[in-house]
């Protein structure tokens, strides 16, 4: 069973402490929503994480296994990674864009074997992008992209998915639809999945856990019903909020109470 | 069959009938070496000679430098993830340059034949040194700039060599062997770039799986297990073995990097891998047709090669910029 535990991970850049001392600690079958302003060090904690920069001060243990004792391969196959707005650089189709998530389990040289092709399909199918298949991946919108990159992270079955913010930019639709998606692979297929969002409504629906950062720390560490709340929102996110109903169907509202 | 694959088969037939036609034509007409002629001995054994020690060795070279340039420009865009990127890129053509004109400026190329090309040899891998050092520890972008800054030291190193010729003549060398030729390449030249080049092919061919993986990015190509720092190695010491050991025995031959991996394109896609062993099929290819039309043009004066691939490759640079503004938003 996927676990991973951080302890004291700080993090500097420039002087600057990015990440101060955070401690967290998450399993599968758990969707953890990182929330937190601009440069509270969301996306370093899920780079750090993800095995991807290790941390000035620290450690992260993966199953028990300390981070820096896996190769970047052995990472490759445990967890995928999708940073802020993934890009691919050339018009590939998009079944071969998918197919790049198999990467770390191909020989150096040769194509796909029938059963890779076979995964291939099927993630593509679980996706919606039976239509698109063909389709160079530059002229997909931002929606359809983000099914793409989504699957090119599912399709090598990673027991952990880190996500840098998988709903900005989406239209509501879009969004929505994404955010079932990652929440089906935790709850459903047992995965782990640590995504950072910004839409607190959305988190408040879909996760099961979330981390509350600023200027670098943990301020808070629970469920969503728990952690999204006036008084550590404000304490945040620095400006006024109302919270109307309670529970999973509760609505955070962060409009200014004057026209601007 | 797939159609990458029948591409691949194609342009290798193509490169091998250009390849016989290349041995076949030249300055002294078109032999046949299966018919020497009138049955006088001497004759025929001009006829031998023409052909083995002439036009066997430059169309091996042909092929070799052909093959060095339009792999290393597939390796270099597929690095960069930037169409324009060429093998001039990290300054290891200008270190050739550099050495082989410090070659015959000092006049090593008359007391041994092969100064000209060993000493751009090691001009190439000095540069690439350079530029390594310079770019280590950074990422993709820090490595182009150390590149620029290496082929600026280089090509200026070579306009004190013209400002400071000892006479007109050492001048006119250099600015000649710039240009790139293939004239009067013999065995030798194919002996002290081949042990280079092959093994630098072979490298740069190692690096498929990890630009296909690039292509997402530098972030996505690390969490999937690619080893950045040691992709970015491979390729700078491939292109110095490839395109080093080309240049310092062709000169500088401009566009066939470039404009290789353009053409393969539309034909096997846009994977970086996929482009890497038709890139080097196409540049062979170009190089020999180009070779052997600097033999067939009815000028008095052999056209020196780059001169050529200048003049036809430009064209396309500019229709790839054309076309580039019409899709671009």
């Amino acid at each position: 069973m996927t676990r991973i535990q951080a302890q004291g991970v700080s993090m500097r850049r420039a002087g600057r402490l990015i990440l101060d001392d955070v401690c967290v600690s998450a399993s599968a079958g758990e969707f953890v929503a990182v929330i937190g302003p601009n440069g509270a060090g969301k996306s370093t904690l899920l780079s750090v994480l993800s095995g991807l920069v290790a941390p000035d001060d620290g450690a992260i243990h993966l199953n028990d296994r300390a981070l820096s004792d896996y190769t970047p391969k052995e990472m490759a196959r445990l967890r995928a990674f999708l940073p802020q707005n993934p890009r691919c650089e050339w018009p590939l189709p998009v079944h071969r864009l998918v197919g790049l998530g198999l990467t770390p389990m191909l020989p150096a040289f040769g194509d796909f074997a029938p059963r890779e092709i076979e995964r291939i399909e099927a993630v593509l199918a679980a996706c919606d992008l039976t239509v698109q298949r063909n389709q160079p991946v530059t002229t997909l919108s931002g929606g359809e992209l983000a099914r793409a990159m989504l699957a090119r992270a599912m399709v090598a079955d990673p027991a952990m998915l880190v996500v840098d913010e998988p709903l900005t930019g989406l239209d509501p639709r879009h969004a929505q639809d994404a955010a079932r998606r990652l929440q089906q692979l935790a709850v459903g297929q047992g995965k782990l999945v640590i995504a950072s969002i910004h839409d607190l409504n959305m988190a408040l629906r879909c996760a099961n856990r979330v981390w509350a950062l600023r200027d670098g720390r943990l301020i808070a560490d629970g469920p969503p019903t728990e952690v999204i709340q006036p008084k550590l929102l404000r304490e945040i996110f620095d400006v006024e909020v109302s919270i109307f109903g309670t529970g999973t169907g509760a609505f955070v509202d962060f409009s200014p109470r004057q026209p601007i | 069959m797939k159609s990458h694959f029948r591409v691949g088969l194609w342009l290798l037939a193509s490169v091998l009938l250009m390849a016989v036609l290349s041995v076949l034509v030249g300055r002294s007409g078109f032999l046949e070496p299966w018919n020497p002629g009138t049955g006088d001995p001497r004759s025929a054994e001009l006829v031998r000679l023409i052909l083995v020690e002439l036009r066997l060795p430059r169309m091996i070279l042909a092929c070799l430098a052909g093959a060095a340039l339009g792999l290393s420009g597939a390796v270099l865009q597929g690095l960069t993830r930037n169409p324009l990127a060429d093998p001039g890129l990290l300054g290891i053509s200008a270190g050739a340059a550099l050495g082989a004109v410090i070659a015959i400026y000092a006049g090593f190329g008359l007391t041994f034949a092969l100064a000209v090309p060993a000493l751009g040899l090691l001009g190439a891998l000095g540069a690439a040194a350079l530029t390594l050092w310079l770019g280590s520890g950074g990422g993709t972008l820090v490595l182009i700039l150390a590149g620029a800054a290496v082929s600026g030291l280089m090509l200026a190193g070579i306009a004190l060599a013209l400002n400071m010729a000892p006479n007109p003549y050492a001048a006119f060398e250099i600015t000649h062997w710039m240009l790139g030729s293939l004239a009067d390449r013999g065995w030798d030249n194919v002996w002290v770039s081949a042990p280079f080049i092959v093994p630098g092919v072979l490298l740069l061919l190692s690096t498929g799986r990890a630009l296909d993986a690039l292509s997402l990015g530098e972030q996505q190509a690390a969490s999937l297990g690619v080893d950045l720092k040691r992709l970015r190695r491979t390729v700078l010491v491939g292109t110095a073995l490839t395109v080093g050991a080309a240049t310092s025995v062709s000169g500088t031959i401009g566009f066939i990097g470039l404009v290789a991996p353009h053409l393969v394109r539309p034909f096997c896609g846009h994977e970086p891998g996929r482009v890497l062993w038709p890139s080097a099929l196409c540049g062979a290819l170009l190089l020999l047709m180009a070779d052997v039309l600097t033999r067939l043009l009815p000028f008095d004066r052999e056209l020196n090669l780059g001169v050529l691939t200048g003049l036809v490759g430009t064209p396309f640079f500019i229709a790839l910029v054309l076309r580039l503004k019409r899709t671009a938003p």
